[in-house]
């Protein structure tokens, strides 16, 4: 792709009437949404909406049936080409990690800059070290996964994903599987990711995070967006019974 | 005695209590914790105690080490007659091989030991090249082994004992490892040919005895090759053998696969990784890791059924060895052998077992989330 056009793609992400079944469970029904580039969205929802769902369709972990979807110019078509290119631009972030246990910290961060992005090693190695720097934990590159905190784990997997120079960011629900007490640090490193400007789609229930740096809200029920709102209407003057029959909900607690 | 008093938050680590260390401790708590445990541990002293004197003798101070034939050994000793493993110790480790090539077997043998080190260990240094090495030794052994190219052509016929064994051992372990990989990423491919195939190949080879299987490569596989094709009956039993091998290491390494949790492959796919570079670098890493005690399960397993070759004609030790007992000076010598056999296997199966668990040990890399 060259690079150009790349940045000439006005929409980082763009949804048209997407739906998807599992077998005959329809899971997705009529998803629009559009993502400016620099936007953030935090979407949110009761457990089973198909937030998740949703957020994998962007980079193809997930296959839709209808509809478009269009990632940073790119189709989404059954093209291995596109989907390799896609993944290319687009991180992810899990809700449980999923870093590679076999592998140092390290090596999780090079891994796909040097077999993907065909990166000299010592130049991954080196960018590998400035996110590590970011995220704060420069000095666990040695170690394995395992021999580190849910915080730790997930600051890893952001700069795994950062290594790539993703153009977008989906974070699926990346602070739910963390202690309390773990769950700031990780989310200052989106805070501070959000600042630099990075177009962010993010699974979470963290009110006070979408408070911060959402530009919009969107929340899904039963496969469909039902609204879509400012921050700031959303939580004081949310219009569906859904929305603040789902907001009394987790507010409560 | 009172114990000493701390401040709150000021308790220092203090060193266990020697109930909990040292070779007393250890002997107290493995070998008699309770009535039941010192019973057995005396019942397995007076054990060892009445059968170790008469074994020791009957191996080694009793043992006859040379003589000509079965009745010197028996009028110098009571115990084990050696001689009679000595003189057939050549035929026992080259088989029928001619004697005045025997030293490719040699150069062969030092050659394996070499391609091993590298697969081995991983702190060697230019590991990577010995490798290619290790990844070309087949050939290498095969030309040396078999002749050709300049070297005295030798006739698998006369491959036999310890040699034959490594021969069909080292190839089966060898060729299988890989093919059972393939066979077990086959059978969870999203491509239903694919999968149809290994999935049959598998539920086949694991349906039919390894005899069976021999059988076919000895006799009827010249009936469905085209006429006047001479195809090698070792290079057949190698063919069944490993595919054999492979069926169950397939089933092994799925097992493995099938372990490992789908979050990896995702990772792997939102990294942008390709499907083979996944499985490389990611998913089979592990799941071999996890795999190891079946593999070499497979692996032993594999290494003994190569004497079932005895029954299309080859001759592997045991089958040197019955053919050494039908010699009639040294008749009635079965025990020395059989044992002499056994040993030979258990040494290398037990240094396999012994390596699986170094490398397990070695490939832990703290717990996993
Ligand atoms: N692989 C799958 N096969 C069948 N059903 C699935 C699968 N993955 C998710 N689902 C179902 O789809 C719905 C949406 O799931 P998900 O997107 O994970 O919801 P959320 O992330 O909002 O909790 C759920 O009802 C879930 O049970
Ligand atoms: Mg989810």
């Amino acid at each position: 792709m060259p690079e150009t056009e790349k940045t000439h793609a006005e929409l980082a992400v763009k949804i048209e009437a997407m739906h998807k079944w599992y077998g005959q469970f329809h899971v997705l029904k009529n998803i629009n949404l559009q993502v400016r580039r620099g936007e953030r969205i935090v979407i949110c929802g009761p457990s089973g909406s198909g937030k998740s769902t949703m957020i994998r369709c962007i980079n193809r972990l997930e296959e839709h049936q209808q509809g478009d979807i269009i990632v940073d110019g790119v189709e989404l078509t059954n093209d291995l080409k596109n989907i390799e290119t896609i993944r290319k631009e687009v991180g992810m972030v899990f809700q449980h990690f999923n870093l590679f246990p076999h592998l140092t910290v390290l090596e999780n961060c090079t891994l796909a800059p040097i077999w993907v992005r065909k990166s000299p090693k010592a130049e991954a190695v080196a960018t590998a070290m400035e996110y590590l720097e970011r995220v704060q934990i420069p000095e666990q590159a040695h170690k394995f996964p395992g021999q580190l905190s849910g915080g730790q784990q997930q600051r890893v997997a952001i700069a795994r994903s950062l290594c790539m120079n993703p153009r977008i960011m989906l974070f699926d629900e990346p602070t739910s599987a963390l202690d309390p007490e773990m769950i700031k640090e990780v989310l200052d490193v989106m805070v501070e990711l959000a600042q630099e400007g990075m177009t962010m789609l993010c699974v979470t229930h963290e009110m006070g995070f979408a408070k911060t740096v959402a530009n919009r809200v969107i929340f899904m029920d039963e496969g469909e967006i039902i609204e879509e709102n400012s921050p700031d209407q959303f939580f004081d003057h949310p219009e569906h019974e859904r929305t603040k029959l789902f907001l009394s909900q987790i507010l409560s607690h | 005695m009172s114990a000493p008093q701390y401040a709150p938050g000021k308790h220092p680590d203090l060193p266990a209590p020697s109930t909990l260390a040292g070779p007393l401790a250890w002997v107290r708590a493995n070998l008699l914790s309770s009535p039941s445990n010192i019973t057995l541990t005396l019942l397995s002293l007076w054990f060892l105690w009445s059968v170790i004197p008469g074994a020791l003798n009957w191996f080694f101070f009793d043992a006859v080490y040379s003589g000509e034939n079965r009745a010197a050994c028996r009028a110098a000793g009571e115990g084990a007659c050696w001689a009679f493993i000595g003189e057939y110790l050549k035929l026992f480790t080259y088989g029928f091989y001619p004697e005045e090539s025997r030293w490719r077997v040699n150069l062969a043998f030092v050659l394996m030991w070499l391609a091993l080190v590298p697969i081995l260990f991983d702190r060697v240094p230019h590991r990577k090249y010995g490798l290619y090495y290790a990844a070309a030794f087949p050939f290498i052994a095969g030309w040396l082994l078999v002749g050709g190219l300049g070297l005295a052509p030798v006739t698998t016929d006369k491959f036999g004992g310890i040699m034959l064994t490594l021969v069909v051992g080292v190839t089966g372990i060898a060729f299988s490892l890989p093919i059972g990989i393939l066979l077990a990423l086959g059978r969870s491919s999203k491509l239903t040919i694919i999968r149809v195939f290994c999935v049959g190949f598998i539920e086949f080879i694991r349906g039919v005895p390894l005899i069976t299987l021999l059988f076919v490569a000895s006799t009827m596989l010249s009936y469905f090759l085209p006429p006047g094709t001479n195809f090698d009956l070792l290079l057949r039993v190698l063919i069944m053998v490993t595919l054999f091998a492979s069926g169950y290491m397939a089933e092994v390494i799925r097992g493995g696969l099938q372990a490992i949790p789908s979050g990896q492959t995702e990772a792997a796919d939102a990294l942008g990784l390709k499907y083979w570079q996944a499985m490389r670098l990611i998913v089979l890493p592990q799941a071999l890791k996890i795999s190891i005690p079946g593999i070499v399960n497979t692996f032993i397993g594999l290494y003994k059924d190569t004497t079932l070759v005895i029954i299309i004609g080859l001759y592997d030790p045991l089958g040197i060895g019955r053919a050494a007992l039908a010699n009639t000076s040294w008749i009635g010598l079965s025990t020395e052998v059989y044992i002499f056999v056994a040993i030979f296997f258990f040494v290398s199966c037990f240094a396999m077992s012994r390596y699986s668990l170094y490398l397990e040990d070695k490939l832990e890399t703290g717990h996993k989330r």
